[in-house]
């Protein structure tokens, strides 16, 4: 968050380590065991499903109220490109911190673009993945893959949401030039953050959609 | 001369006067704050009282019709959720507030208007839960809400809502109040005051951070998953759709017994500082109290399910969470043994708050007993769900818990008010409470073991049952009349009582240097710390006494200014979670969104420069 600091002069610390900073490391630390317990709940219920659709395979499952053949539900491609991109945004926020640290504007405010960009593109992409999945038969409710699967990435997916609404703001601020060099830590409060929200996907994207 | 964490210096944004309910309503100081935490969770510890001596009225005697099953299940429930969630937790979050910065030599904690917000989610939140008996609808189902009692099918009403949603706010207040504790003690502590000098109570409390921090997620999606299954159709402990019941059982208890720790490590901190004040000694064998500590936070994650022992995890899961739980009682062992040996050959005060602590020893040597008799699997079937675990449980957190925190309410009245409670009428409290205390609790063991269930609104006459239950009603009410005790104690002391000094007690800890009440900076000049007991090694190097500290003006001393966001975002992020009540009340939902959205960003941008 962007608290105050208008102030160059930030008192010592016992650890020498931003207030702010620890501050957000220690939240990271506690959404560990929000997005473990998500997870684990998911894996729980792998392969427990009473009826299709299915992650992997084909299945029996109800579509237009009869009962029909499914197909598999994951489309690799796309979700591979849309962890592409979530990678390179984070990427692109450093960079965007390299420029807020030097001073240097077009570089912030260039690269911070591309981060919301590549952010917004990922939350885009979520939402077609759902109405695709949707339509194939997978409704919220339809079995415990479907309300698992939904619960992870629709929690995920908030959190990049609130990310992108994070950095844009911030965004914001670069652009009417009230993010000097010395208060870049407001963007790197909230680039932690999105490296974290990253990272979670990183585990998400494999034990999801890859492992069988 | 600006110490404050935040660098909020000399914020006039939002001005408010010292005085009056505003003043109040817009404070960061953590100083207030503690208080509002403090007279809030007693006031709910008083409810959670009386719920239960409605629940002991009725089992005074057998076949008794005062109250129905119905009403019986909803007492038992919300009994032991006040007393968790908003006796317990914020009375210990009342000294956390209070005494973590003035005991590390700080201003404030890291982030005021953060606490702030904390303290107004938790009271919005204990509203909530209580405002179910507005509607007759207070959760029914025990505390810890056993799937598949909390179905749909079969809670249909709002009782289960009212827990889901109350809860769920609450663990936002938790872990916001975490985030901000750990990071003041990490942070802010004062020149030399290094990690293995800190006082007990910091460690202990810091300890207790990092368990809120691990474990509340933990619920947090529980009871997300549970909403979904009551609200949305999602069957994920609902067995006709392929769920499990059981995984219920497994993600409440990976919070659940953390949750225990949670609610005994900052009791063990508060003992921790008046043993070795009140014995004239310093605490014995710190760096093991420090180790022992972290041991039972680490043992705490790993043996949540010898609460499910009876649901037939067989032989393997049963033996490592046996072993695992007779493991905690080797820590346990170490720090009991250290209180022993900081009190022994002391020079004892015998003065109320030690009276309390001693309690606490003796009374959580016979609940930490019985918890070892039920870590064994075959003894443990015998007495779950019995009132033996009834009885363990209540010698944990009353005798161990509510002794301590009493104690430490004892010790600190004196620096948080400037004003002497009572020493007579103190002393008089201990006896009845520790009387009734006992009266109540003991003879559950007897009961317990001859099959008294627990959790059912009577008995029948002629089971063997009368005699016992009838002593434990009579305790029960002593118990309840040791708190009016307490509370005629508070009032007239505030009234009329002796002016306290800044060191009434001869306390080796930094609270004690700087005038009772403090004044709004703590600390007119930073302190730096060269040890433990700091002010036990100034008063030797003074040569046994310490001038009484004046009161000093502030002028130049940056404080952060007071501000309402805290409570308007608080009261967004409640009116949120509340539009899930009721299946979805989009409307509750979105303005509250737009209001904790308003808030935050009021919040950080609210000007920090003249």
């Amino acid at each position: 968050m962007a608290h105050d600091t208008a102030h160059a002069m930030h008192p010592p610390t016992a650890t020498g380590l931003d207030t702010r900073k620890l501050a957000i490391w220690t939240f990271i630390g506690s959404e560990c065991l929000f997005f473990a317990t998500l997870i684990s709940n998911y894996l729980v219920y792998k392969g427990h499903s009473l009826v299709g659709p299915l992650p992997h395979e084909t299945s029996q499952c109800m579509l237009h109220g009869q009962m029909s053949t499914c197909e598999p539900i994951f489309e690799i491609p796309l979700v591979t490109f849309g962890t592409a991109v979530l990678l390179f945004s984070s990427f692109f926020v450093v960079l965007a911190l390299n420029g807020a640290q030097h001073g240097n504007r077009k570089k912030l405010i260039g690269w911070l673009s591309a981060t919301v960009v590549c952010g917004l593109f990922f939350v885009g992409m979520q939402v077609y993945e759902f109405t695709h999945f949707y339509h194939k038969g997978l409704g919220y409710t339809t079995n415990l893959f479907g309300s698992s699967f939904y619960t992870l990435t629709g929690f995920h997916g908030t959190h990049v949401t609130l990310g992108v609404i994070w950095l844009a703001t911030v965004l914001v601020l670069a652009i009417r030039g009230k993010l000097p060099p010395e208060k870049s830590l407001n963007l790197e409060i909230a680039a932690l953050y999105w490296h974290f929200v990253d990272v979670v996907w990183i585990v998400i994207f494999p034990v999801v959609y890859l492992m069988r | 001369m600006s110490t404050i964490a935040m660098g909020h210096a000399g914020t006039e944004a939002v001005p408010a006067g010292k005085k009056g309910l505003w003043s109040w309503i817009t404070t960061v100081d953590h100083k207030r704050i503690g208080i509002l935490y403090g007279v809030t969770a007693f006031l709910f510890f008083l409810l959670g009282g009386l719920e239960a001596l409605l629940i002991r009225w009725q089992l005074g005697a057998p076949d008794k019709t005062f109250l129905s099953p119905e009403a019986y299940n909803q007492l038992f429930t919300m009994h032991g959720t006040t007393m968790i969630f908003l006796g317990v937790m914020p009375l210990s979050a009342m000294f956390f507030n209070y005494f973590i910065p003035l005991q590390i030599g700080a201003r404030d904690v890291a982030f005021p208007r953060l606490n702030a917000y904390s303290y107004w989610v938790f009271l919005f939140g204990g509203l909530v839960l209580n405002a179910s008996f507005l509607f007759n609808a207070a959760p029914d189902m025990g505390w810890f809400a056993y799937a598949n009692l909390t179905s749909k099918q079969f809670s249909p009403g709002l009782n289960v809502d009212f827990w889901i949603i109350g809860l769920q706010i609450l663990g936002i207040a938790s872990l916001a109040a975490a985030v901000n504790f750990f990071v003041t003690i990490i942070n802010l502590r004062a020149p030399g005051m290094k990690m293995m000098r800190m006082p007990m109570f910091v460690w202990m409390s810091l300890i207790t951070q990092v368990l809120l921090l691990l474990a509340f997620p933990i619920i947090t999606v529980a009871l997300v998953l549970l909403m979904l299954d009551r609200n949305f159709g999602t069957h994920f402990f609902v067995p006709s759709g392929g769920g499990d019941p059981v995984l219920w059982q497994h993600l409440f208890w990976l919070f659940g017994h953390p949750e225990v720790y949670i609610l005994i490590l900052p009791a063990f901190g508060v003992v921790s500082e008046i043993l070795p004040v009140f014995s004239r000694k310093p605490l014995f064998g710190y760096a093991a109290m420090v180790f022992s500590g972290c041991f039972i936070a680490f043992l705490g994650f790993g043996v949540w399910s010898h609460h499910m022992f009876s649901t037939g995890m067989g032989p393997m899961a049963d033996t490592v969470f046996s072993l695992g739980t007779m493991l905690i009682a080797i820590p346990t062992g170490v720090k009991i043994f250290n209180w022993i040996g900081t009190v022994w050959g002391g020079s004892i005060q015998y003065k109320t708050p030690m009276y309390f602590a001693l309690g606490f020893v003796a009374m959580f040597i016979i609940g930490g007993l019985s918890g070892v008799m039920h870590a064994s699997p075959p003894a443990d079937l015998q007495q779950t769900d019995s009132y033996f675990i009834v009885a363990h449980f209540h010698y944990v957190l009353f005798g161990g818990s509510i002794f301590a925190l009493t104690a430490g309410a004892y010790y600190w009245f004196p620096k948080m008010t400037g004003r002497m409670l009572s020493e007579s009428l103190g002393k008089l409290h201990f006896w009845l409470m520790f009387l009734g205390f006992n009266l109540t609790f003991a003879p559950m063991h007897i009961l317990g073991l001859n099959g008294m269930p627990r959790r059912v609104y009577t008995y029948s006459a002629g089971m063997g049952f009368e005699f016992w239950n009838a002593v434990e009603t009579a305790g029960s009410l002593i118990l309840g009349f040791s708190f009016l005790v307490f509370i005629i104690n508070i009032l007239k002391s505030l009234r009329s009582g002796a002016v306290a000094p800044a060191d009434p007690w001869h306390g080796a800890t930094l609270e004690w240097s700087i005038p009772s009440p403090p004044q709004e900076w703590n600390f007119a000049v930073e302190p730096t710390v060269d040890g433990r007991d700091p002010l036990w090694e100034e008063r030797r190097k003074a040569g046994g006494t310490l001038p009484e500290p004046a009161r000093v003006s502030g002028a130049g001393i940056h404080l952060p200014s007071p501000s309402y966001w805290p409570i308007i975002t608080a009261f967004g992020t409640a009116m949120t979670l509340v539009g899930f009540l009721m299946h979805v009340t989009l409307w509750v939902i979105l303005a509250g969104v737009a209001i904790t959205m308003l808030g935050i960003f009021s919040w950080a941008f609210e000007p920090a420069d003249h």
